[in-house]
């Protein structure tokens, strides 16, 4: 199936297909390697006979939508209230220093993007890191090398 | 001594009911063809009678919610259930641990819910970041369709993307509709004008899935439990500088002292208790003279504060209060839609002179200033965002000032580095590398 039906068909349950705006940005991202170039706000535009311009409005509200490259792989750090009591900072200077990279960069071989996060859910599991959508919950600073190692690997 | 009384998560020790048969086991979705066989009014009546309160933050009548609702046939156009599963309020993780264990309960209770209104439409809005979360959602959701028990409803899950701002329940109708998660002024309400304009019901994933509790125990056993105005179980979820974090479901009204000291086994590391937050980060602060407080609606309100989501964060005496009011801030700036002015700038605004306190450059006079700014953000936006992004800052100021002139007259920190929040980031900005508009040569 084309990225265009594939659109059109999670678009499909809802009685107003405008409705499919989010779901088709969350499988052009994911057609196009992470992140929305211009082409694929088009494509979602198109799919959903939308204008370009709403499509992006909408994919610059959402903190998950990336308009810009990342990494293969993606980590991100919530330091959120219940996280940073528990030491979520020093979880993200330990992958700063694994990765050499400052939240919101990518590392130099273009593996892993590093973000810190707004609260991620997993309060009573802190810090949480989410490694490519899976949360590592609770991840210490001792844990990071193990996981950029994997990361790296993979 | 407080005790753990499952109703919502009764059985998921036992078994797996993330599964159909095992859910069945248990006499899971009989309440829903009973309340199938009901008048959508007698239903209504029931969770009225129950006397259940959302279990979302604001804890509205669910039956008065229901009772607003136009009929299809009186509106003249379909009606529409949303589940809000949008969890994002910082501490709060409970809806994310319904959904695992207890998916069918939660489902079977939006699609009584369904009934009581005369919807054969049910949206589920979980946010995006719960990606395991919705995938168990999806499994049981495609089980009960392939055992026939939606009946006539369509079942949409729908996924959101990062925006806290659309666990507000109009924001999430309209990024539903496909547009920015933004505030609708009201009225009208959503059970008048909701999604796509039309009747909508609208509720938290735990107050939905009280519903076949409700009705499987009876109205007269589920008052038992609780406090009168509030009755039943809540699933606090403890979290923060507490021994045993975690998700715990008891009786509305247990107190935060049995909270955290019973149920979560006290500060670790031989630490003391500083501050207690009662109800997820935008509420006010309690000091520890206030752990005696019952943690249900009317209670935590009379003490000046919110049971909000019942997520309770504990604080303990390594952390810098205004380096915790800077960190919540930042997080309500980080979340602001933009929609309303007072909230957009405000914020901002609260966040500078935070740092200016926090760094030690701060005047005297920018304590009241600060203090000014959060009167004048307080109930002039369309949602309660502008309110959450004052409330937590301005009780610190109030019930810890001292550290907060502490910080002016030192001329920074007084704990030189060693506070549990030093240095904490904020979540980056995702949208600083907008595409620039290119002019063709």
């Amino acid at each position: 199936m084309s990225l265009r039906e594939e659109i059109r068909e999670a678009a499909a349950p809802y009685p107003d297909p405008r409705s499919g705006v989010m779901s088709g940005l969350r499988l052009a991202q994911r057609a196009y390697g992470g992140w929305l170039p211009r082409e694929a706000l088009e494509e979602v535009a198109e799919a959903l006979d939308l204008t370009p311009a709403h499509v992006q409005s909408v994919a610059s509200f959402y903190d998950m939508y990336h308009l810009a490259p990342v990494g293969e792989h993606m980590v991100e750090v919530c330091t959120n209230v219940s996280c940073a009591l528990v030491g979520a900072q020093q979880v993200v200077d330990a992958f700063s220093d694994e990765l050499d990279v400052k939240p919101g960069e990518t590392s130099e071989d273009g593996k892993v993007t590093l973000r810190t996060i707004e609260c991620a859910g997993g309060c009573g599991y802190a810090p949480v890191v989410v490694v490519d959508h899976r949360y590592r919950e609770p991840t210490r600073p001792e844990d990071v090398p193990g996981i950029v190692q994997e990361l790296r690997n993979g | 001594m407080a005790d753990v009384q499952e109703l919502i998560l009764a059985g998921a020790d036992e078994h797996d009911l993330a599964r159909l048969d095992e859910y069945r086991a248990v006499g899971g979705y009989g309440v829903l063809e009973r309340a199938r066989g009901m008048s959508r009014e007698a239903v209504i009546e029931e969770i009225s009678s129950a006397a259940l309160r959302g279990r979302g933050g604001a804890g509205f009548p669910m039956g008065r919610k229901l009772s607003l609702v136009q009929p299809p046939e009186a509106a003249g156009k379909p009606t529409y259930v949303v589940a809000n599963a949008d969890e994002s309020e910082p501490g709060s993780f409970k809806d994310r641990e319904i959904m695992r264990r207890v998916p069918h309960r939660f489902i079977e209770g939006c699609l009584i819910s369904a009934h009581a209104i005369g919807s054969t439409n049910v949206f589920i809005y979980i946010r995006g970041e719960y990606v395991a979360e919705y995938e168990v959602l999806k499994a049981a959701a495609d089980e009960a369709r392939d055992a026939g028990l939606l009946g006539d409803v369509v079942l949409v899950i729908h996924r959101g993307a990062g925006a806290y701002i659309c666990g507000e329940e109009t924001a999430l109708l309209d990024s539903l509709e496909g547009k920015r998660g933004q505030p609708r002024p009201r009225p009208p309400f959503p059970p008048v004008a909701g999604l796509y304009g039309a009747p909508t019901l609208i509720n938290n994933v735990q107050t939905l899935a009280n519903v076949p509790v409700i009705l499987d125990m009876g109205v007269a056993e589920y008052k038992k439990i609780g406090p009168e105005s509030s009755p039943g179980t809540v699933v606090y979820s403890l979290s923060g500088n507490v021994e045993r974090p975690g998700n715990y479901e008891l009786p509305l009204g247990t107190t935060l002292r049995e909270l955290i000291y019973d149920v979560g086994g006290g500060i670790p590391g031989g630490r003391s208790l500083k501050a207690i937050i009662p109800g997820g980060s935008s509420v006010p602060v309690f000091t520890p003279d206030e752990i005696d407080t019952p943690a249900d609606f009317d209670s935590i309100q009379a003490a000046g504060s919110f049971l909000g989501s019942a997520a309770i964060i504990v604080v303990d005496d390594r952390a810098c209060m205004v380096q915790l009011a800077l960190r919540a801030e930042k997080f309500y700036m980080h979340e602001s839609c933009g929609k309303c002015t007072p909230c957009r700038e405000g914020t901002r605004w609260m966040v500078r002179l935070l740092e200016k306190i926090e760094s030690g450059q701060a005047e005297h006079s920018d304590l009241d200033l600060l203090r000014g700014i959060c009167n004048r953000i307080e109930g002039r936006s369309l949602c309660a965002l502008g309110d959450f992004a004052v409330w937590p800052v301005r009780s610190y100021i109030d019930k810890y000032r001292d550290e907060f002139e502490a910080h002016i007259d030192e001329g920074g920190c007084p704990y030189g580095g060693e506070s549990s929040l030093e240095g904490v980031m904020a979540p980056i900005d995702q949208h600083t590398h907008s595409p620039v508009a290119e002019v063709p040569a």
